[in-house]
């Protein structure tokens, strides 16, 4: 195995370009070095990103949007007021992942990188809008969050590319984001559905939403009809039930012995209308 | 751009001592730390960061060393266990672990104070809900763990009112 660190994105793209074997990108390694042990991956290279400047970096920027770099630590999100603050949703979830000391290592990229349809942090990610920013040996390229996973273990990215930054939009006025998830334990599990919601409010009224799911189906979801069933509602009674049926209608989960096709479908409505509820609190100023 | 050949000559830093050692890319923290500077106090439970018995802290961040390659520590500051301990003089928590009993194996022992020691850096004082969230990622199939949060409770108590 030859392992690599390069110094910046357009080396590491061009190192993964002209490997012929196996290639993986090191962040956190929380995946990849489970995978060498089990011998289920075993690289021919293995290119370690974390010697290239500003992978480390938490960045507001001036218009207040935010770039986080690709080996931010869950751990590092979480000490991070200011993110917290903007956008609570997206670090709840990337901290229900694995143990601290997991979580001294884990990154968004990497959770969304692994491909499962069930990983806790892209969710929130999506409801969220967030994008990445891909560089591959033509240049740089952006790609929405929900545009990368392309089934499980699998993404859209092709050979040479990899993410070199997460963007995560302006949290902007009167916003608030929540994810929750199902385990059927209290820490340390494997999400049996998880749903991120993200919305915006004028006054009492939900102006604008996004609705995601995870573990429900192939890769994680953006149910656009979930969040119509929330614009132009002050969330009540009616728009908690649209909601909900909008959210088990976009299930098209697995059976296992962890949950059934009918319980993942039911549950994705409950959490659905439970995460809809804080994050329209946290909208209207609740912490 | 650094392309490294098969075996890299690391050099880094455990326990404030500066220390090198040849490894191949796929050996783990854990395993340089064993198996080539002799630190045996991190062990090796399941390689896969589920049982914490490898703790150690990289940069001050307590990690799993199964889930760190030897590689990455060139030019970083890595704390284990055998840190811990001042010479001869236990670290409190040590004391108070032999005290509460909280340990029967022992091979838990040295990842749980590492990331007990880690916990009451940054939360002097945590609840008792908090140890125990924190320390998930530390397995021990003796203890039944109540003696072990009780150790901690007492510790942190101990350290805040200077005993």
């Amino acid at each position: 195995m030859n392992y690599h660190t390069p110094a910046s994105f357009a080396d590491a793209s061009r190192i993964a370009a002209e490997a012929t074997g196996t290639t993986r990108f090191l962040a956190g390694g929380t995946d990849v070095l489970v995978q060498l042990r089990a011998d289920i991956v075993t690289p021919d290279d293995l290119i370690d990103i974390k010697h290239i400047p500003g992978v480390k970096a938490i960045t507001r920027n001036a218009d207040g949007s935010w770039t986080l770099g690709v080996a931010v630590a869950g751990a590092e999100m979480t000490e991070h007021a200011e993110l917290m603050a903007d956008w609570p949703g997206i670090v709840e979830g990337m901290d229900l992942i694995g143990s601290t000391q997991v979580q001294g290592r884990a990154t968004l990229v990497g959770n969304l990188c692994n491909g499962s349809p069930a990983a806790d942090s892209v969710p929130g990610m999506i409801a969220a809008g967030a994008t990445v920013t891909v560089t591959g040996p033509d240049g740089s390229r952006e790609v929405a969050v929900e545009d990368v996973p392309a089934g499980p273990g699998r993404t859209t990215l092709a050979r040479g590319e990899v993410v070199s930054a997460v963007n995560i939009p302006a949290r902007g006025e009167n916003g608030g984001d929540a994810y929750l998830r199902f385990i059927p334990r209290t820490e340390m599990d494997i999400a049996v559905v998880g749903c991120a919601v993200n919305l915006t409010r004028d006054g009492d009224t939900i102006t604008d939403a996004r609705v995601s799911l995870g573990a429900v189906a192939p890769t994680v979801l953006l149910v656009k009809e979930a969040a119509k069933a929330l614009i132009g509602t002050t969330l009540d009674d009616a728009a908690l039930e649209a909601l909900a049926e909008a959210a088990s209608a976009a299930c098209n989960p697995i059976d296992d012995k962890r949950g059934t096709i009918e319980f993942r479908t039911h549950v994705a409505g409950v959490l659905a209308k439970r995460a809809a509820g804080i994050a329209y609190a946290r909208a209207g100023g609740e912490k | 751009m650094t392309r490294i050949p098969t075996r890299t000559h690391v050099t880094t830093t455990v326990n404030g001592d500066p220390v090198d050692f040849l490894a191949d890319p796929r050996e783990t923290l854990l395993d340089c730390l064993r198996d080539k500077l002799g630190l045996t106090g991190a062990k090796e439970g399941c390689g896969t960061g589920d049982c914490g018995a490898c703790s150690v802290q990289l940069d001050g961040r307590l990690v799993c060393s199964c889930l760190v390659l030897g590689v990455e520590a060139e030019g970083r500051e890595v704390k284990t266990i055998e840190g811990m301990a001042e010479g001869n003089d236990l670290h409190p928590l040590q004391a108070k672990f032999i005290e509460h009993a909280a340990l029967q194996c022992g091979i838990c022992t040295p990842g749980i104070l590492v990331a007990t020691e880690a916990l009451l850096k940054k939360n002097p004082d945590p609840s008792e809900e908090e140890v125990r969230y924190w320390l998930a990622g530390n397995l021990c199939r003796c203890t039944g763990y109540d003696k072990i949060i009780r150790a901690v409770l007492a510790t942190a108590r101990d350290l805040r009112e200077g005993v």
